[in-house]
């Protein structure tokens, strides 16, 4: 009898949407971590969401995560991105107050029963006949389970850098997993080693605020969770400033001291999030960058400038950061550094982010080469919904590109693996106008609904808007127009389109809800977030249509699954270089199959061909 | 699922024409044209559509299982006659649920339904093999040169118009340029207007393919008619002494070394005070521009006549029976020269078939032709890309894709269409 169905290793973002969904599952779920009151920090920025991490959050949260929830306890400043351009892009993002999120994450937990926390330094996984099959602490004790997901985020032979200072640690004051990171070496799957930077934390009292530029949030704010109606929390502005040739100089004067130019780290760090020294280096022709001020919270008075990270000592950040207009007389409070970490290969991992070499065993995080809380979380998801599932003897849940942001990232991480830190951008989704952060409940929560995942009130409130939408298209598309009858409420339309239904009018972008409940009364009824939201999904139907075609190949090269230990060695007619390629990167389906270099048409047809004669095979057995 | 239908055996003139129909509905749809033999009996029928005999045809079913597909299928044995085929074809597209079969469609649909098995999809394999060994000859050539050459700029500058536009999108937030919108304009028009030339000429390539038009021109009674018939081995033209017999441009279709070749005789060139025979003096200047080859028969050396020369016309003198036997000449009275000139044309239609337009399978036009409309819409898009990057965004990664089509660098379900296109449609 195991004590528990699912262990979930670490308390950060992955592993406590890990172990919501595996207890939503249904699974008794063990989270260990090494501090309970360190369950939900937020290491990095004070900010969740964003272009394609907020369509993240929105997924989570169709599936009853936590995070969307968390985040709308916490925020102090919402503002959705992108809002003058198409649904398609926008993305919600909001300032976290860092103790309130923590304390909503801890709460949200609190309120499985199937959850239980533990502190404890988890020392190896347990073993037993090829699969993972519990934890064993550093105290000596064990605890075991059917499943076992592994959150270890930077704590894998973290190395922390300020200028050339180096320490062993994760986060600033954390003991590193050293055991844990010697039993995993063993297990058969690429390693690599990245890196991330985190700015100087500045004291906001002694910042000039009255000569800065501020930014406030959205008037109407957005939040994250389809459940949630407001912010909570009181709301505030971050404060703007930019960097200048003074900066500029002290940076350029001090390279050879900052750990990253010093030498003194091997990892790679993300191009989309360069730090202060490769700013000034890679953008030598630019004289200012910009930095947001973000408040870490309401009653906290540190503040994140967001855009000047850094490995430099502390005597040089102390320098360029009083250079910086406002911040003249600015005291930090903790220097900027840079992390090293080590991550696996996520090629070594399924599409249910299931280890390949070792069942039972999943991995979600940084430690599968992703930055980003929403997109750690995403994957916790992932990885405890599947957990709590194989313990449970039922097959694993299948995200697709066509689907949602998190099948694209789960996807591109099993496929390519990480060549720098992955971060989710919309245009990584090639079904961007479908796969929407408003439409997100409407993709998946059908389907969590389906797997029991989902609290009852959700289910209710889900299944309510749905009617409501419904019906809202259903009177649109009831009656058709003239282009006169059109034209008469000021919709300007070429008249060769004959007579259209009120829902194809929405479908041009230059139609207002207004013209539309001028034409149908009955629409003028229902609630504006049932109107706003008929009209994007009416927006972009046409697109949608045409991406269909695209998406049934899709799905049906993602069904055609290829079994792990599928004997390549039986396809005859294969030649022996691609038969090495296949067995080396283990392809979960056709899909992947196609996209391995040197994959030719013929060689596909001879795998599909013997995948069927298996199955069917399998059939007669 | 649909039912599909396509002619199993070559297109065009032929003693028969095979149609097959496979799917739920092949019996019912065949079943309308005649009485249905049993399962796997060749029986003789007339088809009938409305009362109208259409033709006499061998009809075979096969049931579901029992049949290339795995699926009904109904082969229709026809007369190989273009009007037959088109008009079952018509009947067969007007029954509800049925669509004629796109290409390789019967191949795939054998192998979903699991009727071909590995030692089938193996040969199958090897055949495809052995065909791109020589295709892999042509795209190594093709792919170091002409389409790489073509398409490369064509797909740096979509990919820079997508970044430029992606990074409005994706990075709202950060410092990157606002108004993309003037140099999105620029490379989008440009490499439109570079597909638009490409389309134009691929397809006059392609048309080139279907058939030769050669023209027989020259000064009036130079012997152009008598020629045509001696070629023809038949008399098509009126032939004789009076300058200026041939008025209209007369057309015989005939076979030149397996080119399928239409034979212009035209009236002879000259000045004239004649209303009509002007008329076919202009109409002969007119064919002979469009006409894909040239004879020319001439009286003398150096010759001049009112059409722009081209490098690859034949230039002969006419009448050669007239002359020394030492001057390269032809005659349609004695026939003397008539073989040399029949190898000539031959030999002028086969340089033009062995350096086709870079783009010549059918897959590039269709990638060229839905690029070419994917950067209509996104151009027409572009006023509103502050508003809508993200529709601009579409229709770029639209273009994007089918220029990658034709570089080979595609998804699974292409490669696999590709494979099954590459046989021909019906097998």
């Amino acid at each position: 009898m195991k004590q528990f169905d699912v262990i979930v290793i670490g308390g950060g973002h992955a592993g406590a949407e890990a172990a919501a969904a595996s207890a939503r599952a249904g699974a008794k779920t063990a989270l260990i971590t090494l501090r309970k009151d360190a369950i939900g920090v937020m290491s990095c920025n004070p900010a969740i969401g964003g272009l394609g991490k907020g369509h993240l959050v929105r997924e989570i949260d169709a599936f009853d995560g936590i995070m969307g929830r968390a985040a709308d306890r916490a925020g102090i400043q919402f503002r959705l991105l992108n809002r003058r351009k198409g649904p398609a892009v926008q993305g919600p993002r909001a300032q976290a107050d860092r103790k309130l999120y923590r304390a909503a994450i801890q709460d949200l937990l609190s309120q499985y029963s199937a959850l239980t926390i533990l502190e404890g330094e988890v020392a190896q996984i347990l073993i037993d006949n090829g699969r993972a099959s519990g934890v064993q602490l550093a105290d000596g004790s064990q605890i075991t389970s059917h499943s076992v997901v592994l959150t270890a985020g930077t704590f894998l032979n973290g190395v922390i850098h300020v200028g050339d200072q180096r320490r062993a640690g994760g986060r600033v004051g954390d003991a590193p997993s050293l055991l844990l990171a010697a039993q995993l070496a063993n297990l058969d799957l690429g390693k690599g080693r990245l890196k991330t930077g985190t700015p100087p934390r500045l004291d906001g009292r002694t910042i000039n605020w009255d000569i800065l530029d501020t930014q406030p949030g959205d008037d109407v704010p957005t939040l994250f969770s389809f459940l949630s109606t407001a912010p909570s929390a009181q709301q505030i502005s971050c404060g703007v400033t930019q960097t200048n040739s003074r900066t500029h100089e002290i940076v350029r004067n001090n390279l050879g001291l900052s750990a990253m130019y010093g030498g003194h780290i091997s990892g790679v760090g993300p191009r989309y999030c360069p730090s202060i020294e490769d700013k000034v280096v890679r953008f030598a022709d630019k004289d200012h960058h910009q930095i947001f001020l973000e408040p870490e919270g309401l009653d906290d008075h540190t503040v994140y400038p967001n855009g000047i990270s850094t490995s430099l000592p502390e005597t040089v950040q102390h320098d360029y950061v009083r250079s910086i207009l406002g911040l003249e007389n600015v005291v930090i409070t903790q220097p900027g550094y840079a992390i090293e970490y080590d991550f696996f290969d996520p090629r070594g991992l399924d599409m249910s982010l299931q280890v390949k070499s070792m069942s039972g065993l999943f991995f979600a995080g940084q430690i599968n080469g992703t930055t980003g809380y929403e997109e750690a979380a995403g994957q916790g998801l992932v990885a405890g919904l599947n957990a709590a599932r194989l313990s449970q003897d039922l097959p694993p849940i299948h995200f697709s590109r066509a689907d949602s942001y998190i099948g694209v990232m789960l996807d591109d991480l099993t496929t390519h693996g990480a060549s720098e830190p992955y971060r989710m951008f919309t245009s990584r989704a090639e079904y961007r106008l479908t796969l929407r952060a408003d439409n997100a409940d409407q993709r998946l929560t059908p389907l969590a609904i389906e797997l029991g995942c989902v609290s009852p009130q959700r289910e209710t409130a889900f299944l309510e808007k749905m009617q409501q939408l419904d019906q809202a298209k259903a009177c649109l598309s009831q009656t058709s127009f003239t282009p006169k009858q059109l034209l008469d409420v000021g919709i300007r339309l070429s008249a060769d389109g004959g007579r259209r239904s009120a829902f194809d009018v929405l479908a041009f972008a230059e139609t207002e809800i207004s013209h539309i409940t001028q034409l149908v009364s009955a629409f003028a009824e229902f609630a504006p977030a049932v109107q706003t939201q008929t009209a994007y999904d009416a927006l972009y139907v046409q697109y949608i249509q045409r991406q269909d075609r695209d998406v049934s190949r899709l799905k049906a090269d993602e069904m055609q699954v290829i079994p792990d230990g599928f004997d390549y060695d039986s396809v005859r007619g294969l030649s022996n270089e691609l038969k090495l390629k296949l067995k080396q990167k283990r392809p979960s389906n056709i899909y992947q199959a196609n996209k391995i270099e040197g994959m030719t048409p013929a060689a596909l047809l001879l795998i599909i061909s013997s995948l069927r004669r298996s199955d069917k095979g399998r059939l007669h057995a | 699922m649909d039912t599909i239908f396509a002619l199993a055996t070559a297109r065009g003139r032929g003693g028969v024409a095979v149609m097959r129909i496979s799917g739920p509905k092949a019996l019912l749809a065949a079943g309308q044209l005649c009485q249905l033999p049993p399962p796997r009996m060749a029986q003789l029928r007339s088809l009938y559509h409305g009362g109208d005999l259409i033709d006499q045809a061998l009809v075979i079913v096969f049931e579901a299982g029992r049949s290339f597909t795995g699926e009904p299928v109904v082969e229709l044995h026809l007369h190989g006659s273009v009007a037959v085929v088109a008009k079952i074809s018509r009947i067969l597209a007007d029954i509800d649920g049925l669509r004629m079969a796109g290409p390789g469609e019967f191949t795939r649909r054998a192998m979903e339904n699991g009727h071909l098995d590995l030692t089938q999809v193996e040969a199958l394999a090897d055949l495809i093999d052995a065909e791109s060994e020589a295709q892999r000859k042509q795209a190594v050539k093709i792919l170091s040169g002409a389409i790489a050459q073509k398409i490369d700029p064509w797909r740096s500058a979509l990919i820079r118009a997508a970044a430029l536009i992606e990074a409005t999108i994706d990075f709202a937030d950060e410092d990157v340029p606002v108004d993309v919108v003037p140099e999105v304009h620029d490379l989008l028009s440009n490499v439109l207007q570079s597909i638009q030339n490409e389309s134009t000429r691929a397809a006059a390539a392609e048309q080139i393919r279907d058939g030769f038009e050669v023209a027989i021109l020259g000064a009036p009674n130079i012997g152009k008619s008598t020629l045509l018939n001696a070629l023809a081995q038949r008399e098509a033209a009126i032939t004789s002494d009076i300058a200026g017999t041939t008025r209209d441009v007369i057309e015989v279709r005939l076979d030149i070394n397996g080119f399928a070749v239409t034979l212009l005789d035209t009236a002879g060139l000259r000045d004239s005070d004649d209303v009509v025979e002007n008329i076919g003096i202009s109409r002969a200047v007119q064919r002979a521009e469009q006409a894909d080859l040239r004879v020319f028969l001439c009286a003398h050396e150096g010759e001049a006549f009112p059409i722009s020369h081209r490098e690859d016309d034949i230039i002969l003198r006419g009448k050669a029976d007239l002359m020394d036997a030492a001057v390269a000449g032809v005659s349609g009275k004695t026939g003397q020269g008539v073989d040399v000139l029949i190898a000539q044309i031959a030999a002028r239609l086969e340089t033009r078939l062995a350096a086709p337009s870079v783009f010549s399978r059918q897959r590039h036009h269709s990638a060229l032709r839905t690029a070419e409309a994917a950067l209509q819409k996104a151009m027409s898009a572009l006023p509103r890309a502050m508003q809508h990057p993200e529709l601009v965004a579409a229709e770029v990664r639209v273009a994007l894709y089918a220029l990658e089509g034709i570089m080979g660098r595609v998804d699974v379900e292409d490669l696999l269409s590709e494979i099954f296109s590459s046989f021909c449609i019906g097998k």
